[in-house]
């Protein structure tokens, strides 16, 4: 077992899904109580990774952030780095990359809050920042919850953008699935067979655990 | 003294109206589907989007202005709205629902108004519950007192009492309109029911179609309904 990668690996998808989860928060609020018609644009950025193939969002990046554009060049000024084949560009990969996976859940869970309780929210003073953190949030809990589970999973699971992003480097961005990738070339199934169950057995516990929640909050609608 | 001039659209449904209610208690009256409830909404700053112009003056003060682009947000009008449906925050309890637009007040005058607010409307041992475990009639008196916590200056009523029984109700309108007096809050109260616009003895404004077609005193403007309730009283 790579245990560097292994941990590597829970390193990344733990700071990812703390990023997400502050980001995807705000961006669902907005997207479920905002009025703009620019939030459909927001919407669609938000939920493009869903449907772009991870190589294409890891080689927009790795061009992005690179010394190709004036942007990139300006990090890499800034950091004294490039963010290219660091842990620190995996993990803006992996917050782009596993976008979708925390707003949509949580979109959906503000949704489903009876919009009568965000007007009373307002009637009795309430601004945006309160109706979430007092009505909409603990009324979607359980979205929330699905958002930081499917958040870290994906990030656990993600390859393409990891080996476009972040190459292989042991201990900086080499991960578990790009372990697991190496040994099956080197046709060490034994070692990849222990890889891969590791992290089945993750997804497994992970979404039980959702689904416990929602069941001893009396059955699966919270 | 409220002046208000409202043209909004919701789908095929035209509001449009200019009128001023200056009594302390007006009932508008009217049918189903007369955009009761679509006033009183407009009149609390919700559902701004379907406004296409809008004036309300209230003692002098300009709640809505589409001319120069006011629209004070609900909760900035010192208005309360009571629903039909109560919507009482599930997850908070009825002492936390009714503390819910008193952030502003430190804990111990926070707690003395919810006390004195539950205490009005008749529901002070609910005040631990939670909005599950309460009737409807429970729950609406819960609403109400949600509403009037933050002092408001105007009270807009859609039909608040109709789960709560008539003696019930006839109890809790009499407490009420004496408490409203006392803090001169001027109320406007929306119902289909014509004895609810006897009992209080208001003036009452007509609402037909999103259109106002009467205001006056109640047995001037209602006597269709008068002679009907009349007749149906006879008849037992």
């Amino acid at each position: 077992m790579d245990w560097q990668a292994l941990f590597l690996t829970l390193r990344l998808a733990s700071i990812t899904t703390a990023i997400l989860l502050l980001v995807a928060v705000p961006v669902g609020a907005l997207l479920v109580l905002g009025r703009s018609r620019w939030l459909a644009a927001l919407e669609a950025f938000a939920a493009l990774p869903l449907v772009l193939p991870p190589t294409v969002l890891g080689f927009f990046l790795l061009v992005l952030l690179g010394p190709r554009t004036g942007f990139g060049r300006l990090l890499t000024a800034t950091l004294g780095h490039p963010l290219a084949f660091s842990f620190t560009g995996l993990v803006v990969g992996s917050v782009i990359y596993s976008l979708p996976f925390a707003v949509q859940p949580i979109v959906a869970g503000f949704t489903a809050v009876n919009p009568a309780l965000v007007d009373a929210a307002r009637l009795l003073g309430a601004r945006s920042g309160r109706i979430v953190l007092s009505v909409l949030a603990p009324l979607a809990r359980r979205s929330i919850l699905a958002a930081v589970v499917l958040s870290f999973l994906h990030t656990v699971g993600e390859f393409g953008v990891v080996l476009m992003l972040g190459g292989d480097i042991p201990g900086a961005t080499r991960t578990l699935s790009i372990v697991l990738y190496n040994q099956v070339e080197n046709f060490d199934y034994a070692a990849a067979n222990r890889t891969a169950g590791v992290l089945l057995g993750l997804s497994l516990v992970a979404l039980a655990a959702i689904y416990a929640f929602g069941r001893t909050r009396g059955g699966r609608r919270a | 003294m409220l002046e208000i001039a409202f043209d909004a659209r919701r789908g095929s449904f035209h509001l449009q109206l200019e009128c001023r209610f200056t009594t302390a208690w007006t009932v508008i009256f009217g049918p189903s589907g007369a955009g009761k409830s679509t006033l009183l909404r407009l009149l609390a700053g919700l559902d701004r989007d379907c406004v296409h112009t809008a004036r309300v003056l209230y003692d002098g003060r300009l709640l809505s202005d589409s001319v120069s682009g006011i629209w004070l947000a609900p909760g900035r009008r010192a208005t309360a709205l009571v629903a039909q449906q109560p919507a009482l925050f599930p997850h908070l309890s009825v002492r936390a629902n009714v503390a819910y637009g008193l952030a502003h007040l430190d804990r111990a005058a926070r707690t003395a108004r919810v006390d004195e607010m539950l205490t009005l409307v008749g529901a002070r041992d609910l005040a631990g519950r939670r909005p599950q475990h309460l009737s409807g009639g429970e729950a609406q008196r819960v609403a109400l007192a949600r509403a009037l916590a933050p002092a408001p200056r105007l009270l807009l009523l859609d039909e608040p009492f109709s789960a709560l029984d008539g003696t019930a109700a006839d109890a809790l309108l009499e407490r009420l309109q004496s408490w409203l007096r006392e803090h001169s809050v001027q109320t406007l109260q929306a119902t289909h029911d014509a004895t609810d616009a006897f009992i209080t003895g208001a003036e009452v404004a007509l609402l037909r179609e999103g259109r106002l077609s009467a205001q006056g005193p109640a047995a001037e403007v209602l006597t269709a309904e008068r002679a009907r309730l009349t007749r149906h009283l006879n008849a037992i």
